[in-house]
C-alpha cells in the first residue's frame, strides 16, 4: 500500500476524531456513505455540533495533538480488534472500521481510571461533549440562532434581543416547605 | 539591572482572603499591593456566552488532579465573582470536628461563638439577603416541595445578591452582568483601592524569597490577557509582610515552590486538602408527577422544565446538619444550577449499568436537560488530599488558553468520605425518587476524579504543628510575617458553602497581620469600619481583638 499523501493523512485524522466524538455524543449519518458517524442516534451529535471545529481551534490546547491522538487511537484499535478477533475494513481508519459498541468499549477502556493515557482521552471527550452542550467554538446566541443541534436538543431558551438572558417569570411564589427549626435570625444553620 | 519595587504589605490573590486583608491594611495606613493572576473584569465584561474566551472561561480555573479536580476563580475578586453567592454560616458542631486526626482539628480559640462576631463583620460589609419564597426559583421551589413531600425541611439560603437587580439569568458562573451579585468588586476591593491599595491583574506569583533586611521578595510573571499559557516579563516586589490568598489550589503550590528559598515548610503545607466533601447528583424530573404529586404549576402550562432559570443555589435541606449524628453522616443538600460547558459531562444515566457518562443513552438524557434538577451535596471528607511536587509555573500545567490545566493534587477518598457520599446519595434518592417524581444518578468520579468548587484546608490553621501549617492567627509556622487567609486556612469540610467562613476567618486574621506589620516598622493601625462606613460589626468584634495579638 502506498503511503498516504498529506491531504489523505489529514482526512484520516479527521475521520478518526469524528468517530471518537460520535462515540461520546452520537448523531445521525450525514449521508448514506458516512463512515465516521456510526448513525446510532437520530438528530445531530457531537460532530454535527462542531466537535472538529472546536478541537481544531488552538484555544483548546488539543489542535496540535489531533494527528498523534488519531494515530494512537488507531493503534489501540488494532490491538483491541486482535483481542476480539475482529477483521477491520482497511479502506477506513481502524477506529472508524469498528462497530459502535466496539468503539464504545474501547473509549471506555481508554478513559478508565488507571489507564496511563486517560487524561488525553478524557480531554478529547470533554471537548467533544462541550461542542454539543455549549457550542464552545461559537457565540452562544449565534449558535442558537443557527439551530445548533446540541443547544436546540437540550432546549436552551433564546436570549433577549440584546443577547442577554432574563427570566421575568422564575418562581412558584409561595412557601413550599417548613424551615429547619434551628435556623438562626441571620438565616443560617445554628 | 532593574530596581526592585517595595511596599509594606504584598497580598497574593484578590478573592475573599486577599481583598479583606488588603482593605483593612490599606485603610489602616499601610502601602498595599495586590497581585492577582487573573484579569480585572466588571459589569459589561461579563458575557452571556459559552464560547471559549468569554468571561465564562477567562474568570475561571479548572484544574484536573489525580482523584480530585478543582474549579476556582481566576480574576480580580476571585471566587466572589464566579461563585453562587450562598453565604450561610457553618453549623456549630463543625468547629468540634475531629476529622482524620482523632482530636479537635480547629484551634481551641475558634468556635462558632468566637467566630460569630467576625461573621457579623462580613455580613455588615457584604450585603446578604435572606431570600423569601418569592425569590426562590422554580428549581429551588421544586427541591423545597420535594423535601416537604418527603417529610424534610428546606430553607431558602442567605445570599450576597441584590434580588431587585437579579434577572434569574443563571449566568452567575460567568460573573454578574446586572451587578446583582454583591461580589468583592462592590465592597472590600473598591474600598481598598480608595485607601490607596494597588490591584494588579494578570500577575501570577511563582515564589517567595527572603530579603537581607528580614522582609520578603515576591517573584511574579505577567500573564497574557488572552492566552494564559503565554508568560510575559517577570518581576519582583519586596514587602515587609506577605498575605498569601491565592486559593486552596494555589497557595500551597507557591509555598512548596518557595521552599528552596524560604527554607523548610511546615509539614501540613500541601496536605490535609479537603474538597468540602462535595459531590453532585442529577435528578431528571417526570413533569407529570411534579404536577400531580407536588401540585406545582408555573402558570404557563408547564410544571417545571426550568433548569435554565434562576440564580445558583436558592434552597437547601439542612435536616442532616445535626451535631448528634456521627461524623461523616452529616451533610447539606442544596439545589444548584450547573451550566453547560462543565455541567453535563459528568452526569450519568439513572439506572444505567456500566459506563454512562458518554454515549447513546447520555444523549437521550441531555434531551431532557430542561427537566434536570442538580443537587449539590456538602459532606464531611477526611482531608485526604495531598499536593505533589509543584509544576514549573502557576498551580497547573495549562492545556487550554484559559481555564483548563492539570495540577499536582492527589485525592484518594477514604472509607469515611465514601460512606458520607453514599449516605448523601441515598438521601437524595429517597427524597426525589419518591412517588416517581424523578430518576436520580450521581456524577461520576471516574472521569476527572471527585469535583469541588470549594477547595479547602491545604494550608490550615490549628494548634498542632504536625497537622496545621498555620498557627491560630493564620501565620505560617516558622516564617514570621507570612500570613495565609484564603480557603486553604479553613481546617476542614464545613457541610455548607464556605465563602462566609473564609471571609470571617480573614477578618479575624487582620488584627494579627496589622500587629506583625507594626512590628516590622509599618505605620498602620487596626480598626477600619465596614467598607461602607458602618461600625456596628467593628464594635462587636472589638472585645476579641486583644486575644488575637502577641504580647
Amino acid at each position: 500500500m502506498r503511503p498516504r499523501t498529506p491531504d489523505e493523512e489529514q482526512a484520516w485524522t479527521t475521520m478518526t476524531i469524528e468517530a471518537y466524538a460520535d462515540t461520546i455524543i452520537p448523531g445521525e449519518k450525514r449521508s448514506s456513505d458516512d463512515r465516521a458517524i456510526a448513525g446510532v442516534s437520530t438528530g445531530g451529535g457531537a460532530v454535527a455540533a462542531g466537535a472538529i471545529e472546536l478541537l481544531e481551534w488552538d484555544a483548546t490546547g488539543l489542535s496540535e495533538a489531533l494527528g498523534p491522538l488519531a494515530t494512537a487511537l488507531n493503534d489501540h484499535t488494532v490491538v483491541y480488534a486482535a483481542e476480539h478477533e475482529l477483521v477491520l475494513d482497511e479502506s477506513v481508519p481502524p477506529f472508524v472500521a469498528l462497530a459502535f459498541e466496539h468503539r464504545t468499549a474501547l473509549v471506555d477502556r481508554l478513559t478508565t481510571p488507571g489507564h496511563p493515557e486517560k487524561p488525553l482521552w478524557v480531554s478529547l471527550a470533554l471537548f467533544s461533549n462541550m461542542a454539543f452542550d455549549s457550542a464552545a467554538h461559537m457565540h452562544t446566541a449565534d449558535a442558537i440562532a443557527a439551530g445548533h443541534p446540541g443547544l436546540i436538543a437540550m432546549g436552551i431558551e433564546q436570549p433577549d434581543a440584546d443577547g442577554l438572558w432574563r427570566f421575568p417569570q422564575y418562581s412558584y411564589g409561595r412557601p413550599l416547605a417548613r424551615l429547619h427549626p434551628d435556623t438562626t435570625p441571620s438565616g443560617s444553620p445554628a | 539591572m532593574t530596581s526592585t519595587e517595595s511596599t509594606d504589605v504584598l497580598v497574593v490573590g484578590s478573592g475573599f482572603g486577599g481583598a479583606i486583608a488588603a482593605y483593612h491594611l490599606a485603610a489602616g495606613g499601610a502601602r498595599v499591593v495586590v497581585l492577582e493572576r487573573g484579569p480585572w473584569l466588571t459589569g459589561q465584561d461579563f458575557d452571556h456566552d459559552f464560547k471559549l474566551g468569554s468571561s465564562y472561561t477567562r474568570a475561571f480555573d479548572f484544574v484536573v488532579g489525580d482523584g480530585m479536580s478543582i474549579l476556582g476563580g481566576n480574576c480580580v475578586g476571585g471566587g466572589s465573582v464566579v461563585y453562587f453567592a450562598a453565604m450561610p454560616r457553618a453549623p456549630r458542631y463543625v468547629f468540634e470536628r475531629h476529622g482524620s486526626i482523632g482530636r479537635r482539628m480547629w484551634p481551641a480559640a475558634v468556635s462558632r461563638d468566637t467566630l460569630d462576631p467576625w461573621y457579623d463583620r462580613v455580613a455588615e460589609s457584604i450585603p446578604i439577603t435572606q431570600q423569601d419564597w418569592n425569590d426562590v426559583s422554580y428549581a429551588g421551589g421544586l427541591w423545597a416541595a420535594a423535601c416537604n413531600h418527603a417529610g424534610r425541611t428546606a430553607n431558602p439560603v442567605p445570599v450576597a445578591i441584590d434580588t431587585t437587580k437579579c434577572t434569574n439569568c443563571n449566568w452567575m458562573m460567568a460573573g454578574c452582568r446586572f451587578d446583582a451579585k454583591q461580589s468583592l468588586l462592590f465592597n472590600y476591593l473598591p474600598a481598598a483601592v480608595a485607601h490607596g491599595a494597588e490591584v494588579r491583574p494578570l500577575h501570577e506569583v511563582q515564589k517567595i524569597s527572603r530579603t537581607d533586611d528580614g522582609g520578603y521578595r515576591v517573584h511574579y510573571d505577567h500573564i497574557d490577557a488572552e492566552d494564559y499559557r503565554i508568560r510575559h516579563e517577570s518581576g519582583t516586589i519586596d514587602a515587609k509582610v506577605i498575605v498569601l490568598a491565592a486559593g486552596a489550589g494555589a497557595t500551597p503550590v507557591i509555598l512548596q515552590r518557595s521552599e528552596a528559598t524560604l527554607g523548610t515548610m511546615p509539614r501540613a503545607v500541601g496536605r490535609y486538602f479537603s474538597g468540602n466533601g462535595e459531590r453532585l447528583n442529577t435528578a431528571i424530573l417526570n413533569e407529570d408527577r411534579v404536577r400531580d404529586v407536588l401540585g406545582l404549576e408555573r402558570g404557563d402550562g408547564l410544571a417545571y422544565e426550568a433548569n435554565q432559570i434562576g440564580k445558583g443555589p436558592v434552597v437547601a435541606s439542612w435536616d442532616r446538619l445535626d451535631g448528634s449524628l456521627p461524623e461523616y453522616s452529616r451533610f447539606s443538600l442544596e439545589q444548584l444550577y450547573f451550566p453547560p460547558g462543565l455541567g453535563t459531562i459528568l452526569a450519568q444515566v439513572p439506572g444505567a449499568t456500566g459506563t454512562s457518562w458518554f454515549g447513546k443513552e447520555k444523549k437521550e438524557i441531555l434531551k431532557r436537560w430542561r427537566s434536570w434538577l442538580i443537587i449539590f451535596q456538602m459532606t464531611e471528607d477526611d482531608n485526604e488530599g495531598v499536593f505533589g511536587p509543584p509544576p514549573a509555573f502557576g498551580n497547573a500545567d495549562r492545556l487550554s488558553q484559559q481555564m483548563l490545566g492539570v495540577g499536582p493534587l492527589k485525592y484518594d477518598p477514604t472509607p469515611n468520605t465514601l460512606r458520607g457520599w453514599a449516605e448523601a446519595d441515598a438521601e437524595v434518592k429517597d427524597i426525589l425518587e419518591r412517588d416517581g417524581l424523578a430518576e436520580v444518578a450521581a456524577w461520576t468520579n471516574d472521569v476527572v476524579g471527585a469535583y469541588t468548587v470549594h477547595p479547602l484546608a491545604s494550608c490550615r490553621i490549628g494548634d498542632d504543628p504536625a497537622t496545621s501549617a498555620l498557627d491560630d492567627r493564620n501565620e505560617l509556622r516558622g516564617h514570621p510575617g507570612i500570613f495565609v487567609t484564603d480557603g486553604s486556612s479553613v481546617p476542614g469540610a464545613l457541610n455548607v458553602n464556605p465563602a462566609m467562613t473564609i471571609a470571617a476567618l480573614a477578618e479575624r486574621a487582620v488584627p494579627g497581620i496589622v500587629q506583625a506589620a507594626q512590628r516590622r516598622g509599618v505605620d498602620v493601625t487596626y480598626g477600619a469600619p465596614a467598607p461602607d462606613g458602618s461600625t456596628s460589626g467593628r464594635r462587636g468584634a472589638l472585645p476579641l481583638v486583644p486575644s488575637l495579638l502577641r504580647h
